[in-house]
């Protein structure tokens, strides 16, 4: 007994110590990591909850998840939902394929070929990268109105000018990106498959390419999801509500403060939002990989 | 070349890999060329063509100049590198180096409400603002025909059918008229019926506006129609003078000059609302310091901008550098996880994340009030302090899942051993972190904050979405408001989505803007030194 009493009281000391040592050092981060995730995650779990409520209104959600109903998902139907979810499909796709294609490209030339002004023009394309096409718009929005004189199809209010306008900005934004990873792939195989009697597109598309894959699919996720974001060309050029994209449509939903309808914004958001919400999840590391070399989202 | 292609390759250790023994040289790569380079060449001819039955000569100059160096690129030998730079680099040209010029070129001319066309287009439109209907006019019956998409007038005159459209002026056809006169039946022409005129809006504007020249003669005047019914003669009240560059008004004698604003001045003092745009030098830009109705809103919004930039990134930089330090730590169970969850707004779209914060910060019936204020009256977006303070936080909430993604992963490359040297020193954990961690971090980080910088100063979405800019100052009658930045005033100036246009003066800003973010990137070009790369 009076040898094991001390030796339990300095345990249960010791024990104490170190829980108040694991309190002091690591314990409080977890009540601070639930507190950080109420404040990530509420408005998100809110907008679920919104989207459920069949009074289809900001004013009836006291309580998250009150009543569950789908109505407002329903509704979407009776709008242009769908059809802006595929305007935004098609314009961020084709945006993306676009600046995939021809960043590759460019990367391709500048990465394999010694040519005269190639030092030049990545320095160009440097200082070009620099400045925002966005800022531009007003000349953007009238440079459409006399092309759309000449050419329907690249006028205000088309779908395929959206694009053009997206597109100007493949080659400044993906070139350097994809430079350095195309520079990392040794230029031995180039000539070994030369020496194989391969051409030079030979060797882009059969052999590069493949090679390239991870930085094709995080500058084509990065030009989707700016187009899939930009609000202020889309919302000059496309003027008709049929060929709207989602950030135009569902800003006016909620745009006029008398007749907003939240109800089946929310539903839209959630539907809109939860594809975009998994693929940057899935595609973490990629992501932050590319962002961290030079492409900002916020 | 194919049966190059088959014969043993020198080992490079990723034989499998290569496609390149299965290609067939001059094959269906050479073919696929040339269809793209037809279809290329078709569109390129087409939109020649149109340019010139436009007129439009700058698109005709720049589409015939891309196209020919299209065709020398791709079917001469010598073009390796441009053939796969030449793509991106038209789209770059016309979407992102021109636009950028015309801004430069806009911004210099008074483009705008009153002033949006040539100075001959301008004339045209003075002319058609002054047709009145001629006293006196006989009173055509009239029928609307169409021949695909061409509208016409078909009228009977003495029991003569007579055709024309906007191009064409009236000419005599076969046809047949009832009782009324009215033509039945247009030989080459299909008769739209008056149903279709009164239930279809497009194309009964489509008839209003349409003007059939009676004959060559512009002075004979036009036919035109109220009603689509019966067609009256329509003529212009002015008379262009080619040699002496005036109009004159027949009926009142009125002359009118143009001045150099690009108005045309009577000599009664009386203007023309037809206008065209003119060199106005720096005029904008003077405009926009000295103009006491611009001057102020653009000295708020100038210093809101850099404000919003500023603070929008130092806020969201310390609150994720700070979860990053805290979270940077092996013994936290289920850091994965965490990191995750930390990180959701980040791929919550940025437009979807602010309308909803929108309707969150409602005063009346939005969560925010009613959750963590007990349902006081807060008119968070309404008041303009309140108004700044709330685009912080939302953007804050969007922006710090960046920084912490950012900071974990430099925090996770700083070497150890520095650390561990230090401790040795005996330094304390804040000593660590101030002398040690924070320096190393600000190399990888600084460009980032810059580049993060450059974004927030354009970042309209969040402006535009959560506030609209407003509210609106009250001291002034331009739509500028508390939380609108220089991007946002461009946007509301400009009058691209309606409201009064002065493209001028947005142009003019849109170059400062351009001087603002070129000076803050040449900043980060000499920060990250990219050109040492290559």
């Amino acid at each position: 007994m009076a040898t094991t009493a001390p030796t339990t009281g300095t345990s249960h000391r010791f024990q104490h110590t170190r829980r108040s040592r694991w309190w002091l050092e690591v314990g409080w981060k977890y009540p601070l990591a639930a507190l950080i995730i109420f404040y990530a995650a509420f408005p998100l779990v809110f907008v679920l909850s919104a989207s459920l409520d069949e009074r289809g209104s900001l004013a009836g959600t006291q309580r998250l998840f009150s009543s569950i109903s789908f109505e407002n998902y329903q509704n979407l139907n009776d709008t242009l939902f769908w059809t802006w979810v595929g305007n935004t499909l098609f314009i961020g796709l084709s945006a993306a394929i676009g600046a995939v294609l021809m960043g590759a490209a460019a990367a391709y030339a500048f990465s394999r070929f010694r040519f005269q002004g190639r030092r030049t023009s990545l320095t160009g394309l440097l200082i070009l990268q620099m400045f925002p096409q966005t800022v531009a718009f007003v000349a953007v929005f009238l440079l459409l109105i006399s092309l759309g004189e000449v050419i329907p199809a690249l006028g205000i209010n088309s779908k395929i000018a959206l694009i053009c306008v997206y597109l100007g900005t493949a080659l400044g934004s993906n070139t350097f990106l994809m430079y350095g990873f195309f520079n990392s792939i040794p230029m031995e195989m180039d000539e070994a498959a030369k020496i194989d009697g391969a051409s030079h597109s030979q060797i882009f598309w059969g052999m590069i390419m493949p090679l390239v894959r991870p930085v094709l699919a995080v500058v084509g996720l990065l030009a989707f999801v700016s187009a899939f974001g930009d609000f202020i060309l889309a919302r000059i050029i496309l003027v008709s509500n049929e060929n709207w994209t989602l950030a135009v449509g569902m800003y006016q939903w909620v745009s006029d403060q008398l007749t907003a309808r939240w109800g089946i914004f929310s539903a839209g958001t959630v539907i809109a939002a939860l594809p975009v919400l998994v693929l940057f999840l899935a595609l973490q590391r990629y992501i932050v990989g590319g962002l961290t070399a030079g492409s900002v989202k916020g | 070349m194919s049966t190059e292609t088959t014969a043993p390759a020198p080992s490079t250790g990723k034989r499998a890999d290569s496609h390149s023994r299965r290609w067939t040289g001059l094959g269906w790569g050479f073919v696929a060329k040339l269809l793209i380079m037809m279809i290329v060449n078709a569109f390129g001819v087409s939109a020649i063509m149109s340019a010139w039955n436009a007129q439009a000569w700058v698109i005709l100059g720049a589409s015939i100049v891309l196209l020919v160096v299209a065709d020398w690129v791709y079917f001469s030998r010598r073009m390796l590198p441009l053939k796969y730079i030449y793509p991106g680099l038209v789209f770059l040209l016309v979407f992102q180096v021109f636009t950028m010029i015309y801004t430069a070129y806009v911004a210099t001319t008074n483009y705008g409400a009153g002033h949006n066309v040539s100075k001959s287009q301008a004339i045209d439109a003075a002319l058609i603002q002054a047709e009145r209907e001629v006293e006196g006019s006989p009173s055509y019956p009239l029928a609307v025909v169409r021949d695909g998409d061409t509208i016409g007038f078909a009228i009977s005159e003495d029991g003569v059918v007579e055709v024309g459209t906007a191009e064409e002026p009236l000419a005599e056809v076969d046809g047949a008229i009832d009782d009324s006169g009215r033509p039945t039946e247009v030989d080459g022409w299909e008769i739209v019926k008056v149903n279709e005129l009164l239930s279809d809006q497009a194309l009964a504007q489509e008839v209003t506006d349409l003007r059939v020249p009676v004959s060559d003669e512009a002075d004979d005047g036009s036919l035109r129609t109220r009603e689509g019914s019966t067609a009256k003669v329509y003529r212009s009240s002015l008379v262009w003078d080619e040699d002496a560059d005036t109009l004159t008004d027949v009926d009142s004698g009125v002359v009118y000059t143009p001045n150099d604003r690009g108005t045309f001045v009577g000599d009664d003092g009386s203007t023309l609302p037809a206008g065209w745009y003119v060199n106005v030098g720096f005029e904008n830009f003077t405009k926009a310091v000295t103009d006491p109705e611009y001057s102020k809103p653009l000295l708020k919004v100038t210093a809101w901008t850099f404000a919003f930039a500023i603070l929008t990134v130092a806020s969201s930089f310390l609150l994720g550098l700070f979860f990053a330090l805290v979270f940077n730590d092996d013994r936290i169970r289920g850091k994965k996880t965490l990191r995750t969850l930390f990180i959701l707004p980040y791929a919550f779209p940025a437009f979807l994340t602010a309308l909803l914060w929108r309707g969150m910060l409602n005063p009346e019936f939005g969560i925010i009030n009613k959750w963590f204020f007990f349902g006081a009256d807060i008119n968070w977006l309404g008041d303009p302090w309140l108004a700044r303070f709330s685009i912080l936080f939302v953007n804050l909430w969007l922006s710090y899942p960046y920084w912490f993604l950012v900071c974990t992963g430099a925090l996770q490359s700083l070497p150890s051993e520095t650390t561990e040297a230090a401790k040795i020193d005996g330094a304390g954990r804040w000593r660590q972190f101030r002398s040690i961690t924070f320096p190393l971090l600000m190399v990888s980080t600084a460009p980032l904050a810059i580049a993060s910088f450059a974004f927030n100063f354009n970042n309209f979405t969040i402006i535009y979405m959560l506030t609209n800019g407003g509210p609106r100052f009250e001291d002034t009658s331009v739509p500028l408001g508390s939380t609108d930045i220089l991007i946002s005033a461009i946007y509301q100036i400009s009058g691209v989505a309606g409201g009064r246009a002065d493209y001028g003066l947005a142009a003019a800003l849109s170059i400062v803007v351009f001087v603002v973010v070129g000076l803050v990137s040449a900043l980060a070009f000499r920060q990250t030194k990219k050109l040492e790369e290559f």
